[in-house]
């Protein structure tokens, strides 16, 4: 029988506290970068020469800002600490998986569910300090309120996404490692597990990414709204005109 | 144990029919998604971050389906509630 979360396997039990191997790893994870973020932010220097941690640090937060930057098309502040610390967190997550004995607590249904709950309740919160309350739940309204529960269903449905997405990523990696070790358990569980890590990587980024736009499309104005999927459509419509003339040669010959 | 026969039949054939069928419409659709994007970039290689970054959220989009259908099937097989039922009621 295969475990299929990390969930099953307790390690401690007293009346209804449960820890099991997920929270354990959690907190690894979380005391990891928590040490990690205590060392490299001793010492920052403005001017050189530089510590190594530094450079580390100041390369990830910028790369970070940057595609906050190119997704939102404004100043990446606001949404850094969150969408930032999601990143952080899954990629540690899934990188240490190289480590026998660890299982990923993203492998777990709990672990994803409450991350995709943080991304449910930071819309709100964002939209709602960026343009007030009632700027943000007219949202809901429009373009008419018989939208409405189309517009709730659809933040639920896409919460639940989130978390399903995530969760099945990280679960049929871990089961394909263990189904494949009692197949063949020389060579192939070692290129899984490094596509593992590739996948867990994408997914990470992917999960931030999708947080940061909810984000952004729940506290952005009408003007930025409207902007956005015209930056967006122009290359296809180039495309669509280079594409024509290329193949009208090819159907001749 | 008429009924466990049945479930653990069913339960197998549907989770390898959830798979199989489930698994035709994001293949078609991510590798539809794939070739727009990887013509898109051979003809505008300066907005490749840009293609690149809205093809992987395109793409989780899509898979999310598929992965629906992955997680059924593994529940089916793996975590099955009427076969769990069947065992306490047998037991």
């Amino acid at each position: 029988m295969v475990e299929l979360s990390p969930d099953e396997a307790v390690l401690w039990r007293w009346e209804f506290v449960t820890i099991n191997e997920t929270i354990v790893f959690t907190w690894i994870v979380i005391g990891i970068l928590a040490i990690l973020a205590w060392a490299s932010t001793r010492h920052l220097s403005p001017t050189p020469p530089f510590s190594r941690r530094q450079v580390a640090l100041e390369t990830i937060i910028s790369y970070m800002r940057g595609e906050i930057r190119e997704i939102a098309r404004r100043d990446s502040d606001p949404y850094l600490p969150f969408s930032g610390t999601l990143f952080l967190f899954l990629s540690l997550s899934s990188i240490l998986g190289i480590v026998p004995g660890y299982r990923s607590p993203t492998s777990s249904l709990s672990t994803t569910t409450a991350l995709a709950a943080c991304v449910f309740f930071a819309v709100p919160v964002f939209g709602i300090l960026q343009q007030g309350a009632s700027d943000y739940f007219r949202r809901y309204v429009q373009p008419t309120p018989l939208m409405l529960p189309f517009n709730v269903i659809g933040e639920i449905s896409r919460t639940v996404a989130l978390a399903l997405r995530l969760f099945g990523n990280m679960m049929s990696q871990t089961l394909l490692v263990a189904v494949l070790i009692s197949l063949a358990p020389l060579f192939l569980p070692v290129i899984m597990d490094l596509f593992g890590l590739l996948i867990g990587q994408v997914q990470a980024y992917i999960f931030a990414v999708l947080a940061t736009v909810y984000i952004i499309s729940a506290s952005s104005d009408e003007k930025a709204v409207e902007e956005e999927p015209e930056i967006e459509e122009k290359p296809e419509i180039e495309e669509e005109s280079e594409e024509n003339p290329k193949r009208e040669p090819e159907g001749g010959t | 144990m008429a009924a466990i026969d049945t479930i653990g039949t069913a339960s197998i054939i549907i989770s390898g029919l959830t798979m199989a069928i489930g698994s035709i419409g994001p293949a078609i659709g991510e590798s539809w998604a794939l070739s727009r994007a990887l013509s898109a970039i051979a003809q505008q290689p300066d907005e490749a971050n840009t293609i690149t970054r809205t093809l992987f959220v395109g793409l989780a989009m899509i898979e999310s389906t598929a992965i629906y259908c992955f997680v059924i099937s593994i529940i089916l097989i793996f975590s099955n509630p009427f076969w769990d039922y069947v065992i306490s009621m047998g037991g």
